[in-house]
């Protein structure tokens, strides 16, 4: 995992029951939301909250500079930059799989893009809205080579490291129990605990998605060739960023700024060409999206006319985020797959932008 | 005949000092309980503005995760609830084993640093520097490491006899199943005990009246053994060993302890018994020395002096101190979170996250312990009564 100075939350487990603690407290004092409430203090803070994860090679990690980088961090700098004019405006706070509803309803954050799987549960009763999906994936199995294992199915018996408070905890149940594997888990409260347990031969087998596995691979194993990834996808994880509820204008926000990420890849806008396809494009839809013509889609979003151009200038569009970070040219190598647009046979698709 | 005493005027003006208490103790209970109504009221508000839903009707849910290891049995189809309780009894189980051991422990050192063999007394003092100056977080992740990076895969463990297996999965040993013969074997041994007890009652009798002083262990520990014996034989002799075995990846069968167990119980107790120890020599330094010269001339040998006339004596500067440590090892499990041992707080972690009830599962964490804390502390007050001084 990479590793940084920058401010990390903290690293002891009392802590960061503390933390949960205090987060819990924070929810019994803050004062009742109302509507419009946290784009308000998005603008007048001048800065945008967004909770990530706290190491995740390709989707939020910190460098040796402390700058974050990744797809969910690229997420809201684009939004950053439809709202407040500028991408670096964000503030980034790493929080763990426990922290992160309970950092996101007491309003510690404004939008958490964190790899977290949009389900029910979470949707419906933890007080936040899923905005989209930023990255389709599914959850896998990593073995070392050494196991000579070559299908989930023949892991019968074989003790799991695993994360807790994760959709992963509860697939790996239902996986085990559904073809009689008799999987024991071994339940971490943070990834890098559960990874070097892994590499240190307690468990036999790592879980969590597919990218996940992916990352930590290429990152953290001493020979990345000495582990594989098994075929198998026991589960769909739709990976996406969340919002609190109580603020339409801002859920509206956030999940238009994700379709424009995506629309603008449908019409081949980049980063590099996006101020000649301003200037020159003739396309009414290129020409809604950047605001170049007379329509303005920022009107009903509460934003001026050049919203989605500042979101896509600064970040690109979202198959530029997928390639600079996760991409087959990156060590993390994912294929574009499910997260292809749907024009090109995968998942990513966006409603009109008008 | 007895005249009765003038009836006694309250008086409930500003003046009085009794009314003056009792108004500032109303103000105080009302402030208190305002605070608290302020918090509820106001988080239970914001929860449904936020459309958080409440409540501990979630205990009732199907769980759907497994848990890695459990006293009881388990089901991932089971209630949170259930998953939760199996939580309460791992952290029980490495308190008590915890508290027992580290209670053996500690007393040794502690009583090593009297020693007059330089070489023990120095051990014992490096133990207690060492062992306490660390902080145990750091200790457990160490016996963690330890445990894991040492000892050999599963697939190729250690093995002793073919009944005995130490590996990164953990240690695994024989257990007997279960027959109706172990229950009069348990009987026999409660019986060995009644048997031994009542032995020593009458040998402290006899040695009161006579002088006559006799072994206090050999007969209560052979009736316990041979009453336990007559249990078992009688229940049927049941001999069915569940053992061990190797397996593709893992060693199956018997009973096992897990790294993750091993690491939290030997973190805990080593840098627990470092604190007991202290407080050991502590009690035992404040026995004056005139009790032990005084022993020396009654001529009391030396193991004498110290179990018959310092430690009751020190027993009493002991007790409330050790009633800490054995909170504190307690309360110090719930690090074994850190290391992956399914103690009450990782299971509500869990729980916390599958169900988003953080203010209830808090509540229950908080609660575990304060309930586990609070037992401990009544059962050590009530025997510090027993030790205190009687006074005449």
């Amino acid at each position: 995992m990479m590793k940084s100075n920058t401010s990390r939350p903290a690293s002891r487990p009392a802590l960061r029951l503390t933390l949960a603690a205090v987060c819990a407290v924070g929810t019994l004092a803050a004062a009742p939301a109302h509507a419009g409430k946290d784009l308000d203090a998005v603008k007048a803070r001048g800065t945008l909250v967004c909770g990530v994860n706290t190491g995740l090679a390709g989707f939020s990690a910190a460098d040796s500079q402390g700058k974050w980088t990744g797809l969910d961090v690229d997420y809201c700098r684009a939004l950053a930059a439809a709202i407040l004019n500028d991408a670096n405006k964000v503030r980034f706070s790493p929080l763990t799989a426990q922290q992160r509803f309970t950092a996101l309803q007491s309003g510690e954050i404004d939008v958490l893009s964190r790899n977290t799987t949009w389900t029910l549960t979470r949707d419906a009763s933890l007080g936040m809205h899923f905005v989209g999906v930023t990255f389709y994936d599914g959850q896998g199995f990593m073995v070392p080579k050494s196991l000579k294992v070559s299908n989930a199915k023949a892991l019968k018996g074989a003790t799991v490291c695993v994360q807790s408070g994760t959709t992963t905890e509860l697939n790996l149940t239902d996986y085990s129990r559904a073809n009689n594997l008799q999987l024991k888990p071994v339940v971490f409260e943070k990834q890098e605990a559960a990874t070097g347990a892994y590499f240190s031969g307690r468990c036999q087998v790592f879980t969590t998605d597919a990218s996940g596995l992916a990352s930590v691979r290429s990152k953290e194993a001493a020979k990345p060739d000495d582990h594989v990834i098994l075929p198998e996808l026991i589960s769909k994880e739709p990976l996406g960023p969340s919002v609190r509820r109580g603020d339409d204008e801002f859920f509206a926000i956030a999940k238009w700024t994700l379709n424009a990420l995506l629309e603008a890849e449908e019409f081949g806008i980049t980063a590099a060409n996006i101020d000649t396809m301003k200037k020159d494009s003739k396309n009414p839809g290129v020409m809604r999206l950047l605001g170049s013509g007379t329509e303005d889609t920022g009107k009903p979003l509460g934003l001026d006319k050049e919203w989605a151009y500042r979101a896509i200038k600064a970040v690109g569009n979202y198959g530029e985020i997928f390639e600079r970070h996760v991409g087959p040219k990156t060590s993390i190598g994912l294929p574009r797959g499910t997260n292809n647009l749907w024009t090109n046979g995968g998942l990513m698709y966006a409603p009109p932008v008008r | 005949m007895s005249e009765r005493a003038p009836k006694k005027k309250r008086d409930w003006s500003w003046r009085s000092r009794a009314a003056r208490g009792l108004m500032y103790q109303a103000l105080a209970l009302v402030l208190i309980a305002g605070g608290v109504w302020f918090l509820a009221h106001n988080t239970q508000q914001n929860m449904e503005v936020r459309g958080i839903q409440s409540g501990f009707d979630f205990l009732d849910q199907a769980a759907g995760f497994d848990i890695g290891e459990t006293m009881v049995p388990y089901d991932p189809s089971e209630s949170y609830g259930k998953a939760l309780w199996v939580g309460v009894l791992n952290t029980l189980r490495v308190a008590v084993i915890g508290i027992v051991l580290t209670t053996l422990l500690g007393v040794l050192v502690g009583v090593g640093r009297f020693s007059r063999n330089a070489l023990v007394r120095g051990l014992c003092y490096g133990y207690v520097e060492l062992f306490r100056n660390v902080p145990i977080l750091l200790q457990l992740l160490m016996w963690y490491l330890f445990f894991v990076e040492v000892l050999p895969q599963p697939q190729e463990a250690w093995n002793l006899a073919d009944l005995f297996f130490l590996s990164k999965g953990g240690f695994a040993f024989p257990l007997p199943v279960w027959a109706a013969g172990h229950g009069w074997m348990l009987i026999g041994a409660l019986a060995g005990i009644g048997v031994g007890w009542w032995w020593r009652r009458r040998a402290q009798r006899q040695f009161e009246l006579t002088g006559q002083d006799q072994s206090r262990w050999a007969v209560p520990v052979a009736a316990f053994f041979v009453l336990a014996l007559v249990g078992w034989a009688v229940g049927g002799a049941p001999t069915a060993w569940s053992l061990p075995e190797q397996q593709a990846f893992m060693v199956d069968g018997g009973a096992s302890a897990t790294p993750e167990f091993m690491a939290v119980l030997v973190g805990l107790v080593m840098y627990t018994a470092s604190f007991v120890a202290e407080v050991v020599r502590g009690g035992i330094q404040s026995v004056s020395r005139g009790q032990t010269e005084a022993a020396n001339a009654l001529g009391l040998a030396r193991s004498h002096q110290m179990r018959l006339v310092v430690l009751p004596q020190a027993l009493r500067v002991i007790i409330p101190p050790l009633t800490n440590q054995y909170l504190n090892l307690t309360k110090n499990s719930s690090l074994a979170v850190a290391i992956g041992y399914p103690d009450v707080v990782s299971i509500a972690n869990t729980t916390l996250n599958q169900t988003g009830r953080a203010v209830e599962c808090i509540a229950i964490i908080m609660l575990v312990y304060l309930t586990t804390s609070l037992a401990t502390s009544l059962l050590m007050n009530w025997y510090n009564k027993r030790v205190a001084i009687k006074e005449r």
